[in-house]
């Protein structure tokens, strides 16, 4: 199973990405994951690869391979069209967050449907961002979305939310499994 | 016990788990976390932040000296710096262990290079292992120390950034047990002297012979046989790419690529009848399999450019063009400095002033995007005042006006002797030294202009514009770089100074709690507002352009150089 997570620094993409690995190797499955740090703290793209099974090699998911893209962003999650097949499912957050060119006013900011939709047809979008105002936690939205990704995956909601409890420090543990909690009921469709 | 660790973490682990006293390194990407990590879990080991690499490379050779195990961490282009000390170590008797991690960039994700530093250990003539893994990060780092002390020799642990920073499970051990220092002489062993460091080449020269017996006998390098038609030999994340593309392959796994294990590859090489080596960058392990009359594929075919994935080792073997499905042009996101970086309106005053801008190595090398486009040289740590000295002196004084940035901790990593050269051979330059407190582009480490260390603890804090007199520079002034007017005239007045001068631009970077700034957005006022895009040229992501009119989004910390520069007075406060 090959999870490609997308958006922009500063969304805690990499907790997200750190907590499904946590889950996924409790749940017994071999797994790897693969990022890139440095400038992602300064608004670049940042994209998290997962990967889990039985067995994994390559920390990175070849093209053409990938089963789930949950995106915290919507022009990014066109940014990584290889790794798609025509039966990818893609989780959108509907969050805009414009490019230095947009914001100086040099170019539109993108629709992206179209050349999503040339590469699969299950595509679907979100609120996560709307829900994570709605909670008061505007950081939130990681695990709201990890809540939604993880419907679709096989452990069950308890090993999630004992791994939450593990690796959040107490402060905004409650909030975060309240939100995670909403998240996987968020109608994905 | 198994835990998910990156490939840092799991260097980290090793180096606990081999019972290691001592590490000292310098941040760099790939690198950093090793040292965070060691103290922040393994507070046993004493870990200290190294002004630079080779400061860090000589000080855990003092503790190996001691009798201790010590660990050095650098990324690739850091092993340059450290590479003056590395060259002469092997020469010397080894009492505690001593590993150099070396953690390389393929793909430039964050250096200016993207060398080899396997070439480093052949130079060095030093055994050089290569985790594929976290797991074999972790228990490759541990068994280097085990070679150092068998061998009398230092190890090379070589990473790359997806080992660095990709996370894996790893089966934990028990620590090792710290081995006591005590003072031993050694002198004829450690002074190396001509007469010395003659006597003990022949052992560096055994001592390889000794190690390449290891290196076809370690189960570090393994076969794993299948189809015997492909035979793949690999070392680093590129096995895993090759394993991914054809798992059912025969593998011959190099986890100890030097000294090159001949006569294994020998051995795999007769069982199998079309021979690959896959590896990232350079032809290392290939010129070596070629060197024993043995003929394979692998640079004929495979990029020595960039990092590798599976797609890439799949098409080249299979004879495939190499290439990337099809992807649209999105605007791109390249990395900026952050809302109300000090570093911005320092260079946006510099650029006002019309210098040529030397640069360096830190978050100010981001400046040189547009439309600040004020950084004109980046080479390496600490080269930016030698290159405005170089060209003042070629120039002749007055004749045009040379400047250069560098950051805090740059300058004390490799700043400091070009300032002393610049005062000794009176270069007719300006110095801006970017004091934002901290190591800012790695993540905010502490360095000696702080004075705090890894560990917490406070100690001296450099007084910088002592130091910079000291120097022998006699104009040096500090300011304040939010304050734009008086910035750009204490670079005019420094630039019309007939000798180097030096500016020190002191502000705390916006990620640290001790910022000068207010934390709360400005507004444009719309009514006041022309539109004539002067805030825009600051390329700050907080001022956005539309509707013929600027706006102020949330990511505004409120710094105030917008609203300084606006020539209408239309961005002010919340109202």
């Amino acid at each position: 199973m090959n999870v490609l997570m997308t958006g922009v620094g500063g969304q805690g993409i990499i907790l997200a990405s750190d907590v499904l690995t946590e889950v996924m190797m409790r749940y017994g499955c071999d797994v790897k994951k693969s990022e890139i740090h440095g400038m992602a703290q300064r608004g670049g793209s940042v994209m998290s690869h997962v990967r889990f099974g039985e067995h994994v090699a390559s920390p990175l998911i070849p093209y053409g391979s990938c089963d789930i893209v949950l995106s915290f962003e919507e022009l990014e999650t066109a940014r990584y069209l290889p790794y798609l097949r025509k039966d990818t499912t893609v989780i959108i957050n509907r969050f805009r967050l414009s490019p230095p060119t947009v914001i100086a006013g040099k170019e539109a900011y993108p629709d992206i449907t179209p050349v999503l939709r040339e590469k699969t047809r299950d595509i679907r979008l979100v609120e996560g961002s709307a829900l994570a105002l709605e909670l008061g936690n505007p950081r939130g939205v990681n695990i709201i979305l990890l809540g939604t990704l993880s419907a679709l995956l096989k452990p069950e909601e308890s090993l999630w939310i004992e791994t939450i409890s593990d690796m959040l420090p107490v402060k905004i543990r409650a909030v975060n499994i309240e939100g995670f909690k909403r998240g996987r009921l968020l109608n994905v469709q | 016990m198994k835990k998910i660790l990156s490939g840092n973490e799991a260097v980290a682990r090793g180096a606990f788990e081999a019972g290691v006293s001592f590490a000292a390194a310098y941040p760099g990407t790939p690198s950093t976390e090793i040292l965070e990590t060691i103290a922040k879990e393994y507070k046993g080991i004493h870990a200290e932040w190294a002004p630079n690499e080779k400061v860090a490379l000589e000080v855990a050779i003092g503790a190996s000296y001691a009798g201790a195990r010590s660990l050095a961490v650098m990324k690739h282009v850091g092993v340059n710096v450290a590479a003056d000390p590395l060259m002469t170590l092997p020469y010397t008797f080894i009492r505690g262990g001593i590993v150099l991690i070396s953690a390389d960039d393929p793909e430039l994700f964050s250096s200016q290079n993207e060398q080899d530093n396997r070439h480093y250990a052949r130079s060095a003539k030093i055994a050089m292992l290569e985790p594929a893994s976290s797991e074999e990060a972790k228990d490759f780092t541990r068994e280097a120390f085990k070679i150092s002390e068998e061998f009398g020799t230092p190890v090379m642990v070589r990473t790359t950034t997806r080992i660095s920073h990709s996370m894996g499970i790893v089966e934990l051990s028990d620590p090792g047990e710290k081995k006591a220092p005590s003072l031993e002489r050694h002198p004829s062993e450690w002074v190396m002297l001509p007469a010395n460091a003659r006597r003990r080449h022949p052992i560096i020269e055994e001592r390889v012979l000794a190690l390449k017996k290891l290196s076809n006998t370690t189960p570090m390098n393994f076969m794993e046989m299948g189809d015997i038609k492909l035979g793949i030999i690999s070392s680093g994340v590129a096995y895993q790419y090759a394993k991914e593309a054809f798992p059912g392959a025969s593998f011959l796994k190099l986890g100890m690529p030097y000294p090159f294990p001949d006569e294994l590859v020998r051995a795999f090489a007769a069982k199998v009848e079309e021979l690959w080596v896959v590896e990232e960058l350079d032809p290392f392990m290939e010129e070596q399999v070629r060197a024993l009359g043995i003929a394979c594929h692998g640079k004929d075919r495979i990029p020595m450019c960039g990092e590798l994935n599976p797609d890439i080792v799949r098409a080249a073997i299979s004879g495939e063009p190499v290439m990337k499905p099809a992807q649209p042009v999105l605007p791109g996101r390249p990395p900026n400095m952050c809302p109300g970086c000090p570093h911005r309106a320092m260079l946006w005053s510099l650029r006002r002033n019309k210098c040529f801008i030397a640069g360096d190595i830190g978050c100010y090398t981001l400046g040189f995007l547009p439309p600040l486009d004020a950084i004109d040289t980046c080479l390496c740590m600490g080269a930016g005042i030698n290159h405005a000295h170089g060209m003042s002196k070629v120039f002749g004084p007055g004749k045009e006006k040379i400047a250069a940035v560098i950051g805090d901790s740059t300058f004390y990593h490799s700043g400091i002797t070009g300032l002393l050269n610049l005062a000794y051979n009176r270069g007719v330059a300006l110095v801006v030294i970017l004091d934002n407190r901290t190591t800012a582009m790695t993540g905010s480490q502490n360095h000696p202009g702080t004075g705090v260390t890894i560990e917490g603890q406070k100690n001296t804090t450099i007084d910088l514009e002592g130091l910079v007199r000291a120097l022998g520079i006699e104009w040096v002034k500090t300011i304040n770089p939010y304050d734009v007017k008086n910035a750009r005239k204490t670079i005019k007045d420094a630039l019309a100074h007939d000798g180097p001068s030096v500016i020190i631009s002191k502000a705390p970077c916006v990620l640290l709690k001790s910022r000068a700034v207010p934390g709360k957005p400005l507004v444009v006022d719309q009514d006041k507002c022309t539109g004539c895009k002067v805030c825009i040229g600051l390329g700050c992501p907080a001022v956005e352009f539309g509707d013929e009119m600027a706006h102020i989004n949330e990511v505004c910390v409120g710094c105030g150089v917008c609203a300084d520069l606006c020539p209408q007075e239309a961005i002010g406060g919340v109202k």
